[in-house]
């Protein structure tokens, strides 16, 4: 791996700081599938809306001010006075939702290919939790505004931990730093909305030392063997990465200049009001599968745990398929499933986002009940009955890709 | 075989024009994308709205002078004595370290109106009290590292390189001025 550098100086310094050989190796020689297809374009997407996140937020957080009394209007003072200040608001608000989305995707490419078994668990978990603190950025972010709905979302979703048995209302008392969400409440979760993106990073970095341990997986979930199976990640991937964010930037210019409250609450133009909660509080757009599972059961304790239960059994996923072949490629039954999960994950978000009550409320009933069924029974039960495609040895085998390779 | 080397060749030169225009728009890209991340940085626009004030000029009495506040920095407003202005217009240019005529620095000439900021390092120098030292040349005097100025708040002494800032104002009557 310590190949030498034709710069003098370069190679001087790498061989006592050998930083440029390993970036090298990560960036430039790396051995990757030839076999990508675009699903795999969405792990270099969140890593570049995250550098997105951070220098927007860095910027804002020079201009707001966390205080009760100050802080709406020091984002109208964002929005209105600071130059360009419309626009690095617009890009960290809209860039947390492009965030969940490519998240999301990124996420459902694993669940669809099988990216999450041996020997990748590991690389899943590092993934979840990232997921996890994405989930507490964007809501302690989604506060710092000090709208009704900042402020009624810090109240409902702090209240949560109310459900523990009887330390709750203590926990709760220690998070508000006083019997409110108030002054203080605003003051740590600025602060530790600050930090979170940086544990991010870091959680980042391991997440790619563990890919690179294996290797990405690829369409067919196949172990790759071969050498003529693999090409280095530059120019070949760089130049597919790049071309992913050209398309990705057109997307998110068209929100941050078009549509740029089209995904969140106008309720939140409103100032913060401690005596008055607005008639619907609702979440953003990207807990609200999470949302409506919480609300589908009706005893509290047991509705926060079904929730953050939605999330966490992730991590035993890799334990909980049973079945050897990684892609649903082979797995003609396994993808039925896949899709109607996807489908069911999908009406868990539009539940979400109405009043429980009526159908709506069996309707969310119904796909939380899947939800787990999905899980803990149609995965283990499939993996010993579901009958594989036979999986060809490398990918040139592959019936698909034969043809261009021959 | 020449045939296959040409086909080479074009493919070579098709990758670098590729190449090159690739990163150039890149970089075009980036730099435009980058400007706005800078730009907010600046003053935003209520910092500059505070940049315009008016000041009444009408209680400071001939041989006295006031500070003002203006964007975060001392104004000193002097109403000089006609020997003040004598003293400063008698100067021969050729001492000075950075030569202006008194003439260029005032409006009127008994308003001196300057910011109270040192050239040198920034700290605010002595002389608007009556008690205070005014230095050699009986205009100002910085504490910090021993420069004086004249009474046109001209360097003359010291490691200051330039004079005293002359703000953009201007009458807007008798008795007041507007400053921005
Ligand atoms: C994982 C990355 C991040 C996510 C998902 C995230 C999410 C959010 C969200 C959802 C909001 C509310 C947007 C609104 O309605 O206006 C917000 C606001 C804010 N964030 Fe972040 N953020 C991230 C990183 C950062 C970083 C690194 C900083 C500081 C260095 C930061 C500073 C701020 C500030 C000052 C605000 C309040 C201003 C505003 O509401 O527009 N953020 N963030
Ligand atoms: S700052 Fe005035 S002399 Fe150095």
């Amino acid at each position: 791996m310590a190949k030498k550098f034709k710069n003098k100086t370069l190679a001087w310094l790498d061989y006592r700081l050998p930083i440029f050989s390993v970036l090298r190796e990560a960036l430039v020689d790396h051995p990757t599938p030839r076999n990508l297809n675009y699903w795999w374009n969405f792990g270099s997407l969140a890593g570049i809306i995250l550098v997105i996140m951070i220098v927007s937020g860095l910027l804002l957080s020079m201009h707001y001010v966390a205080h009760v009394d100050l802080a709406f209007d020091s984002v109208e003072h964002i929005m209105r006075d600071v130059n360009y200040g419309w626009l690095i608001r617009y890009i960290h608000s809209v860039g947390a939702s492009m965030f969940f989305l490519i998240v999301y995707i990124h996420i459902s490419r694993g669940l669809y290919y099988g990216s999450y078994k041996s020997p990748r668990e590991v690389l899943w978990w590092l993934g979840i939790i990232i997921f996890l603190l994405m989930i507490a950025a964007a809501f302690l972010g989604y506060t710092l505004p000090w709208g009704q709905m900042s402020f009624w979302g810090a109240t409902v979703i702090t209240n949560l931990f109310s459900a523990i048995p009887l330390v709750g209302d203590s926990i709760v008392t220690w998070l508000w730093g006083g019997f409110s969400v108030d002054n203080p409440t605003l003051n740590r979760f600025y602060s530790l909305h600050f930090l979170i993106p940086f544990i991010i990073v870091g959680v980042v970095f391991l997440h790619i030392v563990a890919l690179h341990k294996f290797g990405s997986n690829n369409p067919t979930g196949i172990d790759l063997t071969l050498k003529q199976e693999k090409i280095p990640f530059h120019p070949y991937y760089t130049i597919k990465d790049f071309f992913g964010f050209g398309v990705f930037f057109i997307i998110f210019g068209i929100f941050i200049f078009f549509l740029p409250n089209s995904l969140g609450h106008p309720v939140n133009y409103i100032p913060a009001d401690p005596l008055v909660t607005p008639e619907h509080i609702v979440p953003e757009w990207y807990f609200l599968p999470f949302y409506a599972i919480l609300r589908a059961i009706p005893f509290k304790l047991l509705g926060v745990l079904a929730m953050l239960g939605s999330i966490l059994i992730l991590f035993v996923l890799p334990w909980l398929d049973t079945c050897k072949v990684r892609s649903c490629r082979f797995r003609p039954i396994y993808k039925q499933f896949y899709w109607i999960f996807i489908f069911n994950f999908i009406v868990l978000g539009w539940v979400g986002s109405k009043v429980p009550e009526g159908h709506y409320l069996i309707i969310s009933r119904i796909c939380t009940a899947y939800y787990f069924v999905h899980f803990l029974i149609i995965l283990p039960v499939l993996g010993m009955f579901e009958k594989t495609l036979p999986v060809p040895l490398n990918i040139f085998k592959n019936p698909r890709v034969k043809k261009k390779y021959k | 075989m020449i045939n296959k080397n040409k086909i080479f060749k074009l493919k070579k030169d098709r990758r670098s024009f590729l190449k090159l225009t690739t990163t150039s728009m890149a970089t075009i890209g980036s730099a435009f994308a980058v400007w706005p991340f800078i730009d907010s940085m600046n003053p935003s626009a209520d910092v500059l709205a505070l940049g315009i004030k008016e000041f009444d000029l009408s209680n400071i009495e001939e041989g006295f002078s006031k500070t003002f506040k203006w964007r975060g920095k001392p104004i000193f407003i002097k109403h000089r004595t006609k020997q003040e202005i004598n003293e400063a217009r008698k100067v021969n240019l050729s001492k000075l370290k950075d030569p202006q005529k008194d003439e260029d620095r005032v409006i009127k000439p008994e308003w001196l109106i300057v910011v109270g900021v040192c050239s040198h390092l920034g700290c605010i120098p002595l002389g608007q009290k009556k008690s205070d030292t005014r230095g050699d040349f009986n205009g100002w005097f910085c504490p910090c590292h021993g420069s004086h100025y004249d009474t046109s708040g001209r360097v003359r002494k010291g490691p200051a390189p330039k004079n005293l800032k002359v703000p953009k104002y201007k009458f807007i009557n008798e008795n007041k001025i507007k400053i921005g």
